[in-house]
């Protein structure tokens, strides 16, 4: 296959990425989008294999066919509560991948050079190209090769955190080293120094030292995010998988890599913005970790907590016209949105009006939520974002919150020393009647006391949130 | 602790009004703030109440009027007092009745003179905390359900459509005027009863109302800012002679097709504005029927006779009884005893039996016309306004200069923005290009072109997608597969060995991610 077959094929790939990317604007199409996307996948990969720099046929075909295998394997037998885990594990497999294909193009590099004339002259593949290079266009082969292994790195050992915290393997509290930030600061630092000596000639030893400080940052970092912040995490890290491959792209010289990098690097970061918009937060501390410093005390919260049982629900659900659910991560994570389902159903087939009120940062990925009630057979026209129904709280009979906090906490609005003041949330404690669904009177993931728990027209729901649905269920028919 | 106060209910002397300011009920409660309660023999007999129960519920039977006065240091009444109540009104009474402050100066001047403080129940004022004690609402709810009941009972024929073994049967169609509570009770009895209800409001927010409660709102063809009853404390205010002249105009239209119709129609203060003229009467169907709650105050409609039931040459009755809540006496005596008594419950916080007249009180000092011996009608504007929520402000509407120059303004704003972000872009590159090989400027360019086409696309998509699209770009992502593939065929064995162990984590990813992706988007389903 020739040089001018290959660069026709990724062109017609990247193409199909963009479109693919382009296609999820809405549900319809994003059906057709996703074949685009693997239409393009497949092509590029399939000229790749069978072009002209490729060989190892063995290895290469055997480990495409283990790949797929697993590959289909997990993403059959997942959960769809389990997607962030899912996302973050794979986020971490091309952060790996990106450090190996750095280190074997130094290795490569180290041999190509060890030759003399006539030996390259026989070279294939990759070698082939590095055996053409410039001293300048070596040189800034090595700041791409470095640069590739660094945010391979950060994003390989962030992602295993990530996926830590969100399979609940690792706790969920901030947590930081003594040192906090300087302690990242100087790691970085002694990656760029590394990078430096490398780039002037030092062996593959610096290498291998920026891979353990930059593992060292990804870890480190993640670790220094809260649970709340996860889905800025998440597409953060989605970001840095992008850039790596995007960095490998220039190493290999190799355009489809870069504009697909682009693509991704490009997406993870918008995403990551909207979702710091949505929490009213600087993006630049989310990454840094955690909340800012305290500004001062909080507002003391007054009254108490009201229990009620299932029947008190049920007849003010029988009552209501209307109805609003805000589903939060406590859904996912009993499992509940098969039960949300079913009261939304009966509750629609007695004429209610029933619609579902979700926040941009709601579960633990960005839109976790919609896929969740999507996996349930909700509607997803009933399903609204927080601006869209935000006013409509007033007019509205009653809201179940069923295991969100943050996203409903009015001190975001009343008390200006919140660790999470201006944040925008759901104003559902507007509505006539609040019924709040929790697993006991703890606070939240973010450990902020919430007033809404304390109003007038709130009740509390306790137990899990899927037990306490099924108990509804019995009495709503 | 002071001996309890005594609270009483004479018997009512206007004639035919059979409604009680006490029940059995009521006094129950009174007596557990801690009061006395008495009731004049016979009091609540027309209402469904035997001294018997009374006395069951605890509440001293006392046979004469002037006993009852001279022992109540509270007295409870429907009605206002008669001349001959008067006299009673002396310095330490309190009296809480309906009172009609605004006409009837003999009774304000007895109050004076006497000294008796007075609590007019028609003038507790429209906020949320005082919902429970008015009177006119609760009264008003009564006469609605009420005046459509006389109405099906002046009716020929059912209210509701039906097929029958003997023939079909048209559903009446009732048209309610004023949207007000006894206008709403109207519409909500009218509904349930099966009939076409139509009804029709000056304030143009009712609309929502009545529309809830399942009847058509009368929309008029007609562009005027009406004032929002908000601001007016919930009532109608006057409309203006055009506005007037598109409303006749289409009760014309409706009246030969209507059945029934019920006039609700009042103004604050003012005779009732007539509406239902004698054209419309006239081109009204044989045996319809017309109900003009209204009545009291002059009426509606053309012909309303005050306390009497009229037929038309036509044949259209016309109702103006002004006793309608009275006609239910059981029910209005006992929301009325209970609005008596949520006033009680303000006017003892302590719950110990003894009025405590709080003038600093909003509700209280609204309701209050006479205090030792003071005229204090009417009331001053109340602290809080709003029955209802007020509007948002509307934002101030731009004129189309100000706009014009607004997005002059907006337009250079961001022409400047962007042209310095490409000018430092621009520079940039021009940096990046003079130290670097071309071969590398070849790739820069991908690259930066591909951020932007990313930035452009990424925007648009749905926020409900963003799952879905995290797992595509991972997906896509494992396009470093690539980078591995290219390198596998090396001669280095730890090259090869790192090669194919990046192929497959990449293909894991592309496979894993594709397929969730699509498991994800097969979801998604409209309702």
């Amino acid at each position: 296959m020739s040089y001018g077959i290959l660069s026709a094929a990724f062109i017609a790939a990247a193409v199909l990425f963009i479109l693919s990317l382009g296609g999820l604007s809405n549900q319809e199409s994003a059906k057709r989008a996703v074949w685009y996307g693997i239409v393009g996948m497949a092509l590029a990969v399939l000229v790749t294999v069978f072009g002209p720099d490729s060989g190892n046929y063995v290895w290469l075909i055997g480990a495409i066919i283990i790949g797929s295998f697993i590959g289909q394997f997990v993403a059959v037998r997942v959960q769809m509560t389990e997607m962030p885990q899912l996302v973050a594990a794979l986020h971490s497999f091309v952060g790996l991948a990106a450090v190996f294909i750095g280190l074997n193009a130094e290795l490569e590099l180290q041999s190509v050079l060890a030759m003399d004339i006539l030996q390259r002259e026989d070279l294939i593949g990759f070698a082939q190209k590095l055996a053409h290079k410039t001293s300048v266009e070596i040189s800034i082969l090595k700041v791409e090769v470095f640069l590739g292994i660094f945010i391979g790195a950060v994003t390989f050992t962030g992602s295993i955190v990530a996926f830590g915290k969100l399979a609940g393997k690792v706790d969920g509290k901030p947590k930081k080293l003594p040192g906090g930030h300087a302690l990242n600061a100087g790691a970085a630092i002694a990656s760029l120094v590394l990078g430096i000596m490398f780039c002037q000639g030092e062996g593959i030893w610096t290498m291998i030292a920026v891979i353990i400080i930059a593992g060292f940052i990804g870890y480190h970092l993640i670790m220094g995010i809260g649970g709340a912040d996860m889905p800025v995490v998440v597409s953060m890290l989605n970001s840095y998988s992008g850039w790596a491959a995007a960095a490998i792209g220039f190493t290999l010289g190799n355009d489809l890599l870069i504009v697909t990098g682009a693509l991704v690097g490009s997406s993870g970061a918008i995403l990551s913005y909207i979702m710091c918009k949505a929490m009213n937060r600087d993006f630049i501390s989310v990454i840094l970790g955690g909340f800012g410093g305290d500004v001062g005390p909080q507002m003391e919260v007054e009254g108490e907590q009201i229990a009620i049982d299932a029947a008190g629900v049920v007849s003010a659900l029988e009552d209501a016209d209307s109805v609003i659910i805000i589903p939060g991560y406590g859904l996912a994570v009993a499992q509940a949105q098969q039960s949300v389902s079913e009261l939304t159903k009966r509750l629609r087939a007695q004429g209610k009006t029933v619609r579902f009120a979700i926040h941009p940062v709601a579960g633990r990925l960005p839109g976790h939520m919609n896929v969740l009630l999507a996996e349930a057979k909700v509607p997803y026209d009933i399903v609204l974002e927080m601006d869209e129904i935000n006013d409509d709280f007033p007019t509205t009979d009653v809201v179940i919150v069923i295991g969100s906090n943050d996203i409903v906490n009015p001190a975001a609005q009343d008390d200006p020393n919140s660790p999470i003041a201006g944040m925008p949330v759901l104003e559902c404690w507007k509505a006539k009647q609040v019924f709040v669904s929790k697993r006991g009177q703890g606070t939240g993931y973010s450990g902020i006391e919430n007033p809404l728990f304390y109003k007038e027209n709130t009740r509390m729901f306790y137990g899990d949130a899927k037990a306490s649905l099924d108990t509804l269920l019995k009495d709503i028919t | 602790m002071d001996n309890p106060q005594i609270i009483g209910t004479p018997k009512e002397l206007v004639k035919g009004e059979a409604r009680v300011a006490m029940t059995p009920e009521s006094a129950g409660l009174l007596q557990k703030l801690g009061y006395q309660c008495a009731i004049q023999s016979g009091a609540g007999k027309l209402a469904g109440f035997s001294d018997a129960a009374y006395a069951d519920a605890g509440v001293e039977v006392i046979k004469t009027a002037k006993g009852l006065w001279e022992k109540a240091d509270i007295i409870t009444k429907v009605r206002q007092p008669e001349t001959r109540e008067h006299k009673y009104l002396t310095k330490g009474k309190t009296l809480i009745s309906f009172f009609n402050p605004a006409g009837n100066e003999d009774g304000m001047a007895a109050a004076k003179e006497g000294g008796a403080n007075v609590i007019a129940m028609e003038m507790v004022p429209r906020i949320s905390r005082a919902q429970k004690m008015d009177a006119l609402s609760s009264m008003a709810n009564i006469a609605g359900y009420r005046s459509v009941i006389e109405a099906g009972n002046n009716f020929g024929r059912f209210f509701t459509g039906q097929i029958t073994a003997a023939g079909k049967v048209p559903p009446a169609k009732v048209l309610i005027v004023g949207g007000g509570v006894a206008g709403l009770a109207a519409v909500g009895t009218s509904v349930s009863l099966g009939a076409i209800t139509y009804a029709f409001d000056v304030r143009p927010e009712v609309a929502e109302q009545v529309e809830s409660m399942g009847a058509e709102f009368v929309y008029l063809d007609f562009e005027e800012e009406q004032q929002d009853g908000a601001a007016t404390g919930g009532y109608a205010a006057v409309s203006s002679p055009e506005f007037r002249e598109a409303q006749l105009a289409k009760f014309r239209e409706l009246a030969p097709e209507i059945d029934i119709v019920i006039t609700t129609a009042l103004i604050p203060n003012r005779e009732a504005p007539k509406l239902w003229l004698a054209d419309m009467i006239a081109s009204m169907k044989t045996g319809s029927v017309v109900v003009d709650l209204a009545a009291e105050r002059g009426g509606n409609a053309d012909g309303t006779v005050k306390d009497q039931k009229v037929v038309t040459d036509n044949g259209v009755t016309i109702i103006g009884y002004t006793d309608f809540p009275s006609r239910m006496a059981a029910q209005s005596s006992t929301l009325y005893s209970n609005n008596i008594r949520h006033m009680m419950t303000d006017l003892t916080p302590e719950k110990d039996g003894q009025v405590k007249h709080d003038m600093e009180d909003d509700v209280i000092r609204g309701a209050t016309v006479s205090f030792e011996g003071e005229i204090t009608f009417p009331p001053p504007p109340l602290k809080i306004k709003a029955i209802a929520a007020q509007k948002k402000p509307e934002v101030a509407v731009l004129t189309a200069e100000e706009k014009r120059a607004k997005e002059d303004a907006d337009f250079k704003a961001a022409t400047k923005q962007q042209v310095t972000i490409l000018a430092g872009g621009a520079l940039l590159m021009l940096l990046v290009g003079a130290f670097a090989p071309a071969s590398f400027m070849q790739h820069f360019i991908v690259f930066v072109l591909a951020c932007f086409v990313g930035y452009q696309v990424i925007w648009n998509v749905s926020h409900a997608l963003h799952t879905p699209l995290m797992a595509v770009t991972n997906a896509i992502s494992g396009i470093v597969i690539l980078g591995a593939v290219l390198q596998i065929g090396s001669e280095n064995n730890l090259v090869v060995i790192m090669a194919t162990i990046s192929v497959l984590i990449s293909t894991i990813n592309i496979v894993g991610g594709f397929l969730v992706t699509r498991r994800m988007l097969a979801m998604f389903s409209k309702s």
